[in-house]
């Protein structure tokens, strides 16, 4: 059995093809978990250093993207996927480009985090928007596990997650404008970390059509633009 | 003046919008859209085999060859003016079943059935039946191209000569037809005399193709159609069964899955003799409902 859980094909070197870019795609997702994390340490931490450091693998997450893009281009034309095969791929594509959004708001964040770590302002709701990092950070975690087991049931628990993120986005976004009243100069810096929290928050929207592309290979239903209860209905169903 | 209800929705849905960012809490994405996306994403121009019209109707069709079974309780429709393949590797049964159509299986002495194969109203197994009668209704192609050692012209003709027809005209007529039909005419009408035989393997099938259409069939059977051709005279093959479908019902075998795929409105997986699975081919070739078409259509092991 292969890790697709289904047998073997015919061609072996079809199996190592699909097997090479699963792999591929995880380890851009390793690459994008890694940015994320670093840039909600650069954040919390006003941590400059490593801010820029995040800034310098952006080339290395877009290479990948570009890269396995063409792989399963190549496969197309080459192997003409059919059924599971074909879903894996179309899955895969549609992966990558969320992966690299990701990566995008975690450059965000470091960005702030680098502008932020530069001003005075006050820092008690950091711990709010930390605890919001760690949470889409989570669900970046498992949607790229559910992906590797290809576990439609994890993947909707994850996607489950997500108006969570939503509620935090909005909570944290009532608090600085409580914030921004109170004292005019904590405008720029209030600013500066609401977009970060809007970064997360797209970061968790991202997750959440990853677990929708797993879902789509595993049990071949398209599960996007739907309610979580109707998608929980496709699970099971 | 009336808005329309959409925008009438738009506009409803863009408050409740504004709103809940108000508030501070997105809304769950799904309710966002004014319109809703199952209507139009999900069924776009799909239609399921049971709101087709029917052509052949087979029930618990069973068929022997001596003791042996190729075929077991078959029951399956065939949709008119639709290209239904027939798919499943060497011996699975699917050319004893094209057989069955028009009563091919005659041919050989051991062969015995049991079951119904209905053409409209006709049960075609009744040994009361006529069999040139179904033969002229229901056509037939083979994977290589059989022209009689005769005229472009009187290959086209013959059925019609069998049919007793002499008047010029009305052969010049249908022989026209038919390979314009075939998509033909352009290359052989400055030699229609010439012998048959001279023609291209491509071309000659596209001829015997003509041939079948000439007597004006209800139904094609292809058997490996284009097996025996290169790429191009394929395309060109594929191409004209894409413009048949709209006169006729066609059933094809083919070993072939991207030629299933690319030609066939419906698709039937067969496996040692038993209909494994019959659905749209859209949906058969992106998610099979059985695990066993899912392996022989991706190519894996059993």
């Amino acid at each position: 059995m292969s890790s697709t859980g289904l047998p073997q094909h015919i061609s072996k070197q079809f199996d190592n093809e699909l097997e090479y870019i699963r792999s591929r795609v995880l380890s851009m997702g390793g690459l994008v978990e890694k940015q994320l994390t670093d840039a909600l340490s650069a954040l919390m931490e006003s941590d400059i250093e490593l801010g820029s450091a995040v800034l310098d693998t952006e080339y290395e997450v877009n290479a990948m993207e570009v890269s396995i893009d063409e792989e399963c281009t190549q496969i197309l034309a080459r192997r003409q996927p059919a059924a599971g095969d074909l879903r894996l791929i179309t899955a895969v594509i549609k992966t990558i480009t969320d992966l690299e959004r990701i990566g995008d708001e975690a450059e965000r964040i470091a960005n702030m985090a680098i502008d932020l770590a530069e001003k005075q302002g006050p820092k008690s709701y950091y711990i709010d928007i930390g605890s919001m990092g760690n949470y889409v950070r989570n669900m970046v975690h498992g949607a790229l596990d559910a992906f590797a087991r290809m576990d439609s049931k994890a993947a909707l628990e994850i996607a489950g997650r997500d108006p969570g993120a939503d509620a935090q986005y909005g909570a944290i976004v009532r608090q600085l404008i409580t914030y921004m009243m109170e004292d005019p100069k904590n405008i720029t810096s209030a600013m500066d970390t609401v977009w970060s929290a809007r970064a997360m928050e797209r970061i968790g929207d991202h997750a959440r059509n990853i677990c929708e592309y797993v879902i789509y290979f595993v049990e071949g239903k398209d599960v996007r633009h739907i309610s979580l209860e109707e998608m929980e209905k496709e699970v099971k169903g | 003046m009336q808005p329309n209800s959409n925008n009438q929705e738009t506009s409803a849905t863009m408050t409740e919008e504004q709103q809940s960012i108000d508030s501070g809490a997105r809304p769950e994405r799904g309710r966002t859209h004014a319109m809703d996306l199952n209507a139009i994403t999900r069924k776009f121009g799909k239609v399921t085999l049971a709101e087709e019209q029917e052509c052949f109707s087979v029930t618990d069709f069973n068929l022997y060859y001596g003791e042996k079974q190729a075929l077991s309780d078959i029951s399956m429709m065939i949709p008119k003016k639709r290209v239904t393949a027939f798919i499943g590797p060497s011996g699975c049964g699917k050319s004893t079943l094209l057989r069955c159509f028009n009563r091919m299986n005659d041919l050989i002495d051991s062969v015995r059935t049991t079951g119904e194969v209905r053409l409209h109203d006709l049960d075609i197994m009744d040994r009361a039946v006529n069999v040139a009668e179904i033969r002229r209704r229901v056509g037939m192609v083979f994977q290589k191209p059989n022209p009689f050692p005769k005229s472009i012209f009187e290959n086209v003709a013959y059925g019609l000569r069998i049919q007793g027809v002499r008047e010029r005209r009305k052969l010049d007529q249908v022989v026209e037809k038919s390979l314009r039909s075939a998509a033909l005419w352009d290359e052989v009408k400055d030699r229609l005399d010439d012998n048959a035989m001279g023609l291209s393997g491509g071309q000659q099938q596209r001829l015997v193709i003509a041939r079948a259409i000439a007597i004006e069939p209800e139904v094609l059977l292809l058997d490996e159609p284009a097996s025996a051709l290169d790429p191009i005279s394929t395309l060109k093959i594929e191409e004209l069964i894409y413009e048949l479908k709209t006169d006729y019902t066609i059933i094809i075998v083919t070993h072939n899955m991207q030629q299933a795929a690319r030609v066939s409105d419906y698709t039937a997986y067969m496996y040692l003799g038993k209909l494994i699975e019959f659905n749209d081919t859209n949906t058969l070739f992106t998610k099979p409902r059985t695990k066993m078409t899912e392996d022989y259509i991706t190519g894996r092991y059993g």
